[in-house]
């Protein structure tokens, strides 16, 4: 109970951590918002009634308290250039980065998980340096490289899948291959190191002495072990997730949050980016608490501890 | 770990100097081997780029433009009648120093902070690793989009990339310092140091940090290809490096327009960035087998 | 005589192969158990006699191979066995338990049922009921404190000695010919290792089965064994009955370690220590691995491989001078 107290509180330190570093990049950036939102032939008047309006004249410090007090009640401000609340906005586009997001981690997981264990199974053969140089291509590529291959081949050379995507799913495979290529070959890495070192601990001796097969060691006893720091790694995945779905949407043309902080970026609209970078940061950290208790539900050690 | 297996390993002095694990690298593993000659060539390009480069880095033929591969032009010609091959050598510079320096300075803070948190613990430990979870919670490249966001118009591109890159870049390496200064602080000689009387300050230089460098070695290698690729798709994104100067994301994102009436524009910074990042991963990887091979692979 | 014999191990020949070199682990090793019998292993760490005992379960990893020599267990040769033919005999014939029992459980698994396990594997007609009921009938064999709550524990939940326990548990509950117990008690309290090996003592009493127990400690010879073997660099130095060799020690190498075993009343600053370290098993030369730390060792010694000789009925040994054992 007492880590679980603990854990929380840690959780809601980065996350004051991560509003507060926002908040004050953001707030150093120079160019006046209210230039930015009017353009610039307004009066002085004018100007100085929306600054008041926008809390600007205040201390930074309450303006920060501002911000944090409203966001828990979910209203993140109002974009600049869209002219509408930023919640909505991102309410709107979310489902098109879950979905993205969803659909990436399946493919990165099947088949990094596959390759991983087959790759360790044939360890030091073919099929292991085969998997092993395609994982680590995977790695080695950027995620708009592989996103414009894709679009190159499966939808202009070989027309079987659309350029852009409108959010259904079949046009949402090419960006979640795209998406989850990269994670593939990082969890196929790491599986297939984490797996051979499990099979070099006491306790597959043990299993092998009591007479079980080699597929049956594998199965019953290395697999669930090899898989803990796999589920650590996936903890960091989710962030490079988030990093990707901005490339991956910007590319294929999908309204999802991405997007939106791409142009949030180009417009200047200081709201809207400190509003996306805010929700795609909780997404991570939530993730990586999901991982910290699938993390305990595998590992009977921690259990009691988170 | 199956004690007697390693017992007789050890015994025959399987363990030994960093010369002979780099040669056994060597002999092990060619591919890292070669890796490492393609990025001493690289490097060697970039620097001799002036000297190599058949055009100027910014010279313009309006008639020549977006030309296919040919003896004049060996990648061929952009929009602007600028010679591809040109561009690679002279974003290579731009590409690889962004690779090197802020994987450095990340390297630099990142010891800094692991060092101090493992060691002084408590509260200091405390606050520098919810500092690290803060900056690891951030996407790295929204992150950085941030960061290029505000310093954008202050200062040059390439130091807002710098800047961005070395905020994203220290908090991993500081929690894998923290955790090795952890461990070897519990150990005998540490605390026999401790004994004697020998400084918190000497204790860290002298006998924590050595134990960490063939990790740092590894998480540096594998910092720069990362870095690469970050600037390469910061400049993708239209947010790096600023044209007029070259780099090789910055090229795909001018290419891309063109990528499917005139793919060879895009394909050559393509192939670069990959041959580069990959030769990076295997160097790495390579070191990492020989140096640690305790570190979790990525 | 074969067939009288539950482990009989001919001329075994494990060796590494690691890019410095071949390291043979086990260089020519003869070994034989009766029926019953507790027969100890004994040598430094380092010296072969896991790797031994690893051979005949199959257990030998990557880079190590079984070169030569045969295994006979019950009279049939292990040596030669197809992997599947070899893990239907583990755990059934001849079961191992090993040193660490921290980390010989699987920490994911619940104890219960790893041992479950080896009743399944080895008897598909059983039902996981009926395999339930073995398996907590043997945790009481094996001393276990409320065997039913603790099939279900984790094996972090178990105190060390307990762990062994189920290890042995483990062990015996297919009711195996040949026990090997490498180090079982090492890494135990030394109340706990008493109870450990009464526990063994008990076991093999009760069941009729054999041990090979190998360890370093020549106490727990003294305490449990009936036969024992020196090994030393990867051969065999000497075996004897265990008061023959207490008594009439014929090896320096053994003489060495009766030595060095401290006793009570007398005098701490003569406490005999052998010179020297354990040879690098990679460079070994052509003649006795011990000569270079032996007192009594001749110019022969270094060049020429002494044989085993026969020193009474049941007591070899492998060296040229012992004609003066039998005084020192």
């Amino acid at each position: 109970m007492k880590q679980v107290i603990s854990r929380l509180a840690s959780m809601v330190i980065v996350l004051i951590g991560v509003i507060a570093l926002i908040f004050i990049m953001l707030r150093i950036v120079p160019g006046d918002p209210v230039t930015i939102l009017l353009g610039e032939h307004y009066s002085q008047e004018t100007i100085d009634r929306l600054t008041q309006a926008m809390n600007l004249d205040k201390p930074m410090i309450e303006q920060f308290f501002y911000y944090i007090t409203h966001a828990m009640r979910g209203d993140l401000g109002v974009s600049y250039t869209m002219k509408r609340p930023v919640t909505e906005l991102i309410l709107q586009a979310f489902p098109y980065t879950l979905r993205l997001a969803l659909m990436g981690v399946a493919f990165a997981w099947t088949i990094g998980l596959i390759s991983g264990i087959i790759s360790a199974i044939t360890q030091n053969k073919a099929t292991d340096r085969l998997f092993m140089t395609f994982s680590l291509a995977g790695v080695s590529l950027p995620i708009f490289m592989s996103a414009l291959l894709l679009q190159y081949l499966f939808a202009f050379r070989w027309k079987l899948l659309p350029l852009t995507s409108s959010g259904s799913l079949v046009s949402m495979i090419l960006p979640a291959i795209a998406l989850g290529w990269n994670s593939a070959g990082t969890i196929a890495r790491i599986s297939r190191s984490s797996l051979l070192d499990v099979m070099q601990a006491d306790y597959i001796d043990t299993a092998r002495a009591k007479g079980l097969s080699k597929r049956a060691v594998i199965l019953r006893h290395a697999l669930k072990n090899s898989m803990l720091p796999v589920i650590t790694m996936m903890a960091l995945q989710f962030s490079s997730m988030m990093s990707g779905a901005v490339i991956t949407e910007s590319i294929f043309s999908i309204p999802g949050i991405g997007r939106l902080a791409t142009q949030a970026i180009q417009n200047r609209d200081m709201p809207l980016l400190q509003g996306t970078v805010l929700f795609t940061t909780v997404l991570v950290i939530l993730g990586n608490l999901v991982a910290d208790l699938l993390y305990s539900v595998l590992d009977p050690r921690i259990r009691k501890a988170v | 770990m199956t004690v007697d297996n390693n017992q007789h390993l050890a015994e025959i002095g399987e363990m030994n100097g960093p010369k002979e694990k780099l040669i056994r690298m060597c002999r092990q593993n060619p591919l890292a081997l070669i890796s490492a000659v393609v990025i001493l060539l690289m490097i060697l390009l970039a620097i001799l780029a002036p000297v190599i480069a058949p055009y100027g880095e910014a010279q313009q033929d309006l008639a020549e433009r977006l030309q296919p591969p040919s003896a004049a032009h060996l990648f061929g010609t952009d929009e602007l009648g600028r010679d591809v091959f040109t561009r690679i050598l002279y974003g290579s510079r731009i590409s690889l120093v962004i690779g090197i320096i802020p994987s450095a300075i990340s390297l630099a803070v990142g010891i800094l902070m692991g060092l101090s948190a493992g060691y002084f613990g408590s509260w200091v430990d405390y606050l520098i690793m919810r500092l690290a979870d803060v900056m690891l919670s951030f996407p790295s490249l929204l992150l950085s989009m941030v960061i290029m966001f505000t310093l954008g118009r202050y200062a040059n591109s390439v130091l807002c990339i710098f800047i961005a890159l070395s905020m994203v870049g220290w908090a991993s390496v500081a929690r894998v310092v923290r955790s090795h200064t952890l461990s070897l602080k519990e150990e005998e000689y540490v605390e026999a140091a401790h004994s004697i009387g020998v400084s918190s300050p000497t204790i860290l230089v002298r006998h924590i940090l050595p134990n960490c460098v063939p990790s740092l070695i590894v998480l540096y290698t594998l910092n720069v290809p990362s870095c690469i690729l970050s600037e390469s798709t910061l400049s993708f994104l239209g947010i790096g490096v600023q044209p007029p100067m070259a780099s090789w994301g910055l090229m795909i994102n001018q290419s891309k327009q063109f990528l499917f009436t005139k793919p060879w524009l895009a394909l050559a910074p393509s192939i670069t960035i990959m041959i580069v990042v990959l030769a990076f991963n295997f160097l790495g990887d390579g070191l990492r087998d020989v140096l640690d091979p305790y570190l979790q692979r990525g | 005589m074969n067939s009288e014999k539950i482990l009989e191990i001919r001329d075994l020949h494990t060796s590494f192969f690691t890019d410095k070199g071949v390291v043979r682990a086990v260089n020519g090793v003869d070994l034989e158990i009766g029926p019953g019998q507790i027969v100890g292993l004994v040598g430094e760490s380092g010296c072969g006699k896991s790797m031994t005992a690893r051979s005949v379960m199959g257990l030998v990893r990557f880079p190590g191979k079984i070169e030569s020599g045969s295994i006979r267990l019950n009279g049939k040769e292990l040596t030669g066995l197809t992997e599947k033919e070899l893990r239907s005999l583990c755990g059934d014939e001849v079961s191992m338990i090993f040193q660490e029992p921290m980390t010989s459980l699987n920490p994911v698994l619940r104890v219960g049922r790893q041992v479950q396990e080896a009743v399944l594997v080895h008897n598909q007609s059983i039902s996981r009921k009926d395999a339930r009921k073995q398996v907590i009938d043997m945790f009481e064999r094996v001393g276990i404190p409320e065997p039913e709550q603790r099939y279900n524990c984790y094996p972090h939940e178990l105190s060390g000695g307990l762990r062994q326990r189920v290890m042995i548990a483990m062990a015996m509950i297919c009711r195996p010919r040949l026990l090997i117990a490498d180090e079982p008690t090492t890494a135990l309290d030394v109340t706990i290792e008493t109870q450990i090996l009464n526990l063994m003592q008990q076991l093999c009493r009760e069941t009729q089965m054999s041990v090979l127990i190998i360890t370093h400690n020549l106490g727990i010879v003294a305490e449990i064994c009936d036969y024992v073997y020196v090994m030393y660099a990867g051969r065999i130095v000497e075996h004897a009955p265990v008061f023959e060799l207490f008594d009439h020690p014929a090896h320096p190498y053994t003489r060495g370690l009766m030595a060095s075993i401290p006793q009570i009343g007398r005098n701490p600053e003569y406490l005999h220590t052998i010179p020297g370290v354990v040879p690098n098993l990679l460079h070994l030369g052509e003649g006795c691995a011990f000569a270079g730390r032996c007192d009594c060792a001749v110019d022969r010694c270094s060049r020429e491989l002494p044989e085993m000789v026969h020193v009474r009925e049941d007591h070899a040994s492998r060296c040229f001078i012992i004609s003066d054992a039998e005084f020192s």
